[in-house]
């Protein structure tokens, strides 16, 4: 039974790491409803601008901000270059689109700070907590603490973002119907460049934490393919969906490559996500948290 | 002047529902085959055939599957390299297995595992839409590139996963030289393609666009959208089987998994979206774009690099092809987001007049 709750309490915190990536994705479908592939690469981008940037002997706090002013610029000329002139265009051309700006970014980010595997050191212990360990025999690492610790805030300062501020309310409107939102006067074209800065926010956060956690290579693009699952169960354009669809994966996931994997000849966590996700769609075809969508002739 | 349709009257029905209703096209097309079948296997190199023309026209009947349901039935797919997987896989078993089986019924056999396949993966297409199921279809994408990796009866036990395709014979001839090969190729492309630009004018592509067109209405006007959505997957995915059966047996000569990952399914996605969505033509022209920019773009960055003797290191080459490969993409999708078949409508538009101004 303990190792059942260590499995599960890990596979929980892992999963707040995919929601983390997962949040990008949804910040920018909700405001522009643009698919964005590019968010597993904005990640890469990012956490290798901060170890760049570091190495280039500058301090943590001035590479921060540095890394963080690299993704809002990164975000707003994504917006004025590749997004604007798309304006209208079926979805899944502007989905492509996002697929070349991969590409792009990937080549920018190893051209600018070469391709080597580097590590990231935050200041947090990969250890399990001795009080945990010692009281519940449950091993639970500092590390995953801090880390769900980090995005519960960005969580809520996302939360108070969108519900107190004016930009906020303004991003939701957007959200709601672009065409109300320009008829009561909010500036469409600010509004998505804010988003796109935002996500490059969110990207340079999931950066840092999966770049300490696994190390700052190119296999992180791939973090967006642990995001799309999370996305589809929880809803392509909730928050709270993001989150709650990441918790369920991670720790199922993670519970299914222990105690089903073995059966069946490991390596399940590729693709046992997708496939959860996909029966809960069946149920849900908006997902958990999604607009449902009512079609009309 | 060269291309007017003036004076050609159509006193059928048939007439005006043919493949090519225009005279010039009937010509055209009939030219382009004969160039490809007669003068090609003439005049190019053997690395001409298995490094640009073989794996362009095997990515074209791809992307043709992909466009089938993508284009016209309007189902986004992301696991188009999966089906190709279970068309080469099964191919491969079949001329395992099954003693003296022809290759083409091999290579069909193959479509056919994978249209049942498709069709099962094509379910939940029943009840989820957009980038809900292009999301979906990864689970097929990961699930098929996991299950041939770990099932051992599907790669007859070879250790490394690495299998050597076996040698392509039909009728006691070994298709052994690039130029047998890429015939072999093209006469199956010939005539696939003809099949699919046959069925898109017909009855089950015209209820495949009203389903894509909106599949609330097309239920309404009576079209059976599980019917219809569950044929697009299966001919779809028949067309990608076979497809990855060439790839296997035609171009890479080993049947492997890793061949078929999720960067292929991309790959033959972006050549319907740059060659044009729901048009076959499209697929040609996307599939000869994806093949060939690669190429170019490696062969001038070296040309450059080693005229102007910059000595720009391989890694930022490749770094750099990466950067132009997406800015293209991007470039094309803004400068024409139909397509470059829609470019080619534009060009028969213009050729109608010229060169005189009216």
């Amino acid at each position: 039974m303990q190792f059942f709750f260590e499995v599960l309490i890990g596979g929980l915190l892992s999963g707040v790491m995919y929601s983390l990536v997962a949040l990008g994705f949804v910040l920018i479908y909700k405001a522009s409803g643009v698919f964005n592939f590019a968010q597993g690469a904005m990640v890469f981008f990012a956490a290798l601008t901060y170890v760049g940037l570091l190495e280039l002997g500058l301090s943590p706090w001035l590479a921060l901000p540095g890394a963080l002013l690299a993704m809002v610029v990164l975000g707003l000329v994504t917006e004025r270059v590749v997004l604007r002139p798309l304006v209208n265009q079926p979805q899944i051309t502007l989905f492509m689109a996002t697929i070349g700006l991969t590409f792009f970014i990937e080549g920018l980010a190893q051209m600018m700070w070469g391709a080597n595997v580097r590590g990231l050191d935050l200041g947090l212990q990969d250890e399990p907590i001795q009080w945990l360990t010692d009281n519940a025999g449950i091993n639970v690492s500092k590390f995953d603490i801090a880390a769900s610790g980090g995005a519960a805030i960005l969580v809520t300062l996302l939360a108070l973002f969108f519900s107190r501020t004016r930009i906020g309310r303004a991003l939701r409107a957007v959200a709601d119907d672009h065409q109300a939102a320009l008829a009561v006067g909010i500036p469409l074209q600010q509004i998505w460049a804010i988003v796109w800065g935002v996500a490059g926010a969110v990207a340079l956060v999931a950066g840092l934490l999966w770049g300490a956690r696994n190390g700052v290579q190119f296999a992180l693009t791939f973090v967006a393919l642990k995001a799309l699952p999370v996305l589809i169960l929880g809803g392509f354009d909730s928050i709270p969906g993001a989150i709650v669809g990441g918790l369920i994966i991670g720790a199922s996931e993670k519970l299914a490559e222990v105690y089903l994997g073995p059966y069946v000849g490991g390596g399940i966590e590729g693709w046992f996500p997708y496939v959860l996700a996909l029966a809960f769609l069946l149920v849900r075809p908006e997902g958990l948290f999604g607009e449902k969508i009512i079609r009309r002739i | 002047m060269f291309y007017r349709e003036a004076g050609q009257f159509k006193a059928s029905y048939q007439a005006d529902n043919a493949i090519f209703p225009l005279r010039q096209d009937r010509i055209g097309i009939a030219v382009i085959v004969a160039i490809a079948f007669i003068v090609v296997p003439l005049v190019a190199s053997p690395y001409i055939f298995t490094g640009i023309l073989i794996p362009f026209l095997i990515l074209t009947l791809a992307a043709i599957g992909l466009n089938i349901l993508t284009g016209y039935a309007g189902q986004l797919s992301l696991g188009t390299a999966a089906f190709m997987a279970v068309g080469a896989f099964a191919s491969y078993n079949l001329v395992l297995r099954v003693p003296g089986i022809p290759f083409l019924v091999a290579f069909a056999g193959g479509g056919v595992v994978a249209a049942l396949v498709g069709m099962l993966f094509g379910l939940p297409s029943l009840r989820i839409r957009g980038f809900y199921l292009a999301v979906a279809t990864l689970a097929a994408q990961f699930f098929i590139v996991w299950f041939l990796t770990k099932v051992g009866w599907v790669s007859n036990y070879t250790a490394s996963g690495v299998i050597t395709a076996q040698q392509i014979v039909i009728f006691g001839y070994a298709f052994t030289t690039p130029t047998a090969k890429y015939l072999l190729v093209l006469s199956i492309v010939t005539v696939m393609a003809l099949a699919a630009k046959n069925m898109a004018r017909g009855n089950v592509g015209r209820s495949w666009m009203a389903v894509r067109d909106m599949d609330v209405a097309a239920e309404v006007i009576g079209i059976r959208l599980m019917r219809t959505k569950l044929l697009a997957f299966a001919i779809s995915s028949f067309y990608c089987g076979v497809a990855g059966a060439l790839f296997a047996f035609a171009y890479l000569g080993t049947v492997e998994p890793e061949a078929f990952s999720l960067d292929l399914s991309f790959r033959v996605l972006f050549m319907i979206i740059i060659g044009g969505v729901g048009t076959v033509l499209g697929s040609f022209l996307g599939s000869a774009f994806v093949t060939l920019l690669p190429v170019v773009l490696s062969v001038s960055v070296r040309f450059l690099d080693h005229s102007l003797n910059l000595r720009i290191a391989e890694s930022t080459i490749s770094n750099l092809e990466l950067m132009v490969f997406g800015g293209l993409i991007i470039f094309f999708l803004i400068v024409e987001p139909h397509g470059l078949a829609r470019l080619w409508q534009i060009g028969k538009e213009k050729l109608r007049l010229w060169p005189f101004p009216h």
